[in-house]
């Protein structure tokens, strides 16, 4: 069995005892992603050379001083492609950043740098983090391990991927919406999204601003604790991170559910939720309240605008962002263009796929002159209710839970042609964004072998509270080591 | 949310020549088909998300952050950015350190 398979606590201490070198794991993973990649398409692409110099720096280091030095030290890992890495081509996923060579890394990436982590190369997502299925990237499908005609949710479906098929031990994606915990749910990983604030967005090619965060993609709950600890914190470039300390994650790991007040808000378990999905769901609640946990109705009565809200705010922002998207200081150009209007079409037009044509048309409706206080100032208002809910609800309880996506992965195709279906993929994530409150996808059962991802709630800057139900969740529910194309996963829930 | 709004979209809330005025003022630069196309679709999303107008705001502000920072300054001290070098290196059409760009008329 691949050496990726273990945990990175596990890794850490191989390097330590020297039972292999930085150098030897990275040679492991590349032979993965050479053996896999040409199927999945997680990678955008590889960049083997300057991975060796990191591998070898982390071995020099490992020999002086193993003690102090970081867990992730040595660690392969990759990045989703909307972070700018310095010197590596970043494209979003899109035309239109096709050979943009940032001079300079997100300050996310700078910090997995520093704690020594050893980047494979950049992963696949849908353009500019748009979609909830990966079909948005102009450049390449990917595909879900655990299903070759199924897509493994988005927008950050690579960073999903690589961990699922073990080609990595951690990567980073962004959920704006859900794109963090979908693709985690339908591949069968961890997933964080931290609270807003929490993580610098920094070099982080935008969507929309207010709701984005980078978090990570791992096989457990306590690697994903183990990259949150070095990712996390306040960034003096960027004035929307948070001073608020993280919190102990590792602690919170052993600290058990008895006790906890878990809410269950009884609008998401109203939606249309597939049977299998919903069969894990009790299950894991079952099995938390055996553990000691008290299971507490709740509501959250504002969740049924939530969608409509997310849908006026998230496109205005990105047809706000996505001006800088002109083709003048980035992008292949415009060629021989008359004169500048002729320009910005032609780059954009070229540039642009049909999600973000759309995102950034209804945002520019919803800014308009005459439709501004209609939708967006009301989105606004309907924002600020979604957020009083949560407020509410995490004063009667520690944490709320959840099926993370409605459904299980879905063929890939099958929602292309409806955005508003592929919108509602993320009913279940995207009022978190909207609150700006902590989450967790953990892998929780399968339906009809296919993984089924829980969902945890916290409160905003309470990611330890999520942490903790989530490791009490991987560990009764034991999931974690089925890999794809394991013999053995459980045919339906239960 | 409902959704079987997509397939009986209603293309009223957006006339043509809206679609054609949007992908002006977003430099989307659309052929006729692309705008008809994106026309129905941003009729059918845009009945979507007039759901809004049944959730109750009154007296509700508006939230445009959930941070809730306020304020956020730094020391005057000056920092180096970006070389001019570095800020050009991925423009395709430059001139003299500079970005060339077509006239505007």
């Amino acid at each position: 069995m691949s050496l990726l398979a273990r945990p990175i606590a596990e890794l850490a201490r191989g390097l330590r005892s020297r039972d292999f070198s930085s150098v030897e794991l990275l040679e492991s993973a590349l032979a993965e992603v050479a053996r896999e990649d040409g199927e999945l398409g997680a990678f955008l692409r590889t960049t083997a050379g300057p991975a060796l110099v990191q591998a070898q720096r982390a071995d020099r280091l490992l020999s002086d001083d193993p003690a102090s030095a970081s867990p992730l030290l040595g660690i392969p890992v990759a990045y989703k492609d909307v972070l700018c890495t310095k010197g590596v081509e970043t494209t979003a996923g899109s035309r239109i950043l096709e050979g943009f060579i940032p001079p300079f890394s997100a300050t996310a990436v700078e910090r997995m740098e520093a704690a020594g982590a050893v980047s494979l190369g950049k992963l696949n997502c849908d353009e500019f983090a748009m979609g909830s299925s990966n079909e948005n990237s102009a450049f390449q499908a990917t595909r879900n391990p655990w299903a070759a005609d199924r897509v493994p949710g988005g927008s950050s479906g690579g960073s999903a991927v690589a961990v699922a098929a073990r080609l990595v031990s951690a990567t980073l994606g962004t959920d704006t919406g859900g794109s963090i915990r979908l693709p985690a749910s339908f591949c069968g990983v961890v997933g964080v999204k931290p609270s807003y604030g929490r993580v610098s967005r920094y070099g982080l090619i935008a969507f929309a601003s207010s709701l984005d965060q980078i978090g990570p993609l791992t096989k457990t709950v306590e690697d994903a604790a183990l990259v949150m600890q070095v990712i996390a914190g306040v960034d003096p470039r960027d004035s929307t991170s948070s001073p608020a300390p993280s919190g102990d994650l590792l602690g919170a790991l052993k600290s058990g559910v008895a006790g906890l007040r878990v809410g269950i808000p009884k609008e998401y378990l109203a939606m249309a939720i597939e049977a299998g999905v919903r069969g894990v769901f009790d299950q894991s609640a079952t099995l938390l309240a055996a553990a000691g946990a008290q299971l507490v109705d709740v509501s959250l009565p504002s969740t049924e605008y939530a969608l409509a809200a997310y849908y006026v705010i998230a496109p205005a922002e990105v047809s706000s962002n996505l001006a800088r998207m002109d083709g003048v200081r980035f992008g292949p150009g415009f060629g021989t263009a008359a004169n500048l209007m002729e320009a910005y079409e032609r780059a954009r037009h070229i540039g642009f796929g049909p999600e973000v044509r759309r995102r950034i048309a209804l945002g520019t409706y919803v800014l308009s002159s005459g439709y501004y206080d209609a939708y967006y100032l009301r989105a606004q208002k309907v924002r600020t209710l979604v957020a009083k809910d949560f407020e509410r609800v995490f004063k009667e309880v520690d944490c709320v839970i959840s099926p993370t996506a409605p459904t299980t992965a879905f063929r890939m195709g099958e929602r292309v042609a409806d955005p508003l279906a592929m919108y509602a993929t993320d009913l279940l994530t995207l009022p978190a964004n909207l609150a700006g409150v902590s989450g967790i996808s953990v892998p929780a059962g399968f339906a009809d072998g296919l993984p089924v991802g829980l969902q945890v709630l916290g409160p905003y800057m309470g990611e330890a509270t999520c942490f903790r139900v989530a490791a009490a969740v991987e560990e009764m529910a034991q999931v974690w080591q089925i890999r794809p194309g394991t013999k053995g996963v459980p045919e339906a829930a239960g | 949310m409902a959704t079987e709004d997509t397939n009986t979209s209603d293309t009223r809330g957006i006339e043509l020549p809206q679609v054609a005025r949007l992908s002006r003022l977003a430099r989307l630069g659309l052929s006729p088909e692309e705008l008809e196309r994106l026309g129905v679709q941003l009729a059918a999303i845009v009945s979507a998300v007039g759901k809004l107008a049944e959730a109750d705001t009154d007296h509700v502000d508006p939230t445009a952050q959930v941070g809730g920072l306020t304020n956020v300054l730094r020391h005057d001290v000056v920092v180096d950015g970006l070389s001019q070098e570095d800020a050009l290196a991925n423009a395709a059409s430059k001139e003299a350190g500079l970005l060339r760009v077509p006239a505007i008329q």
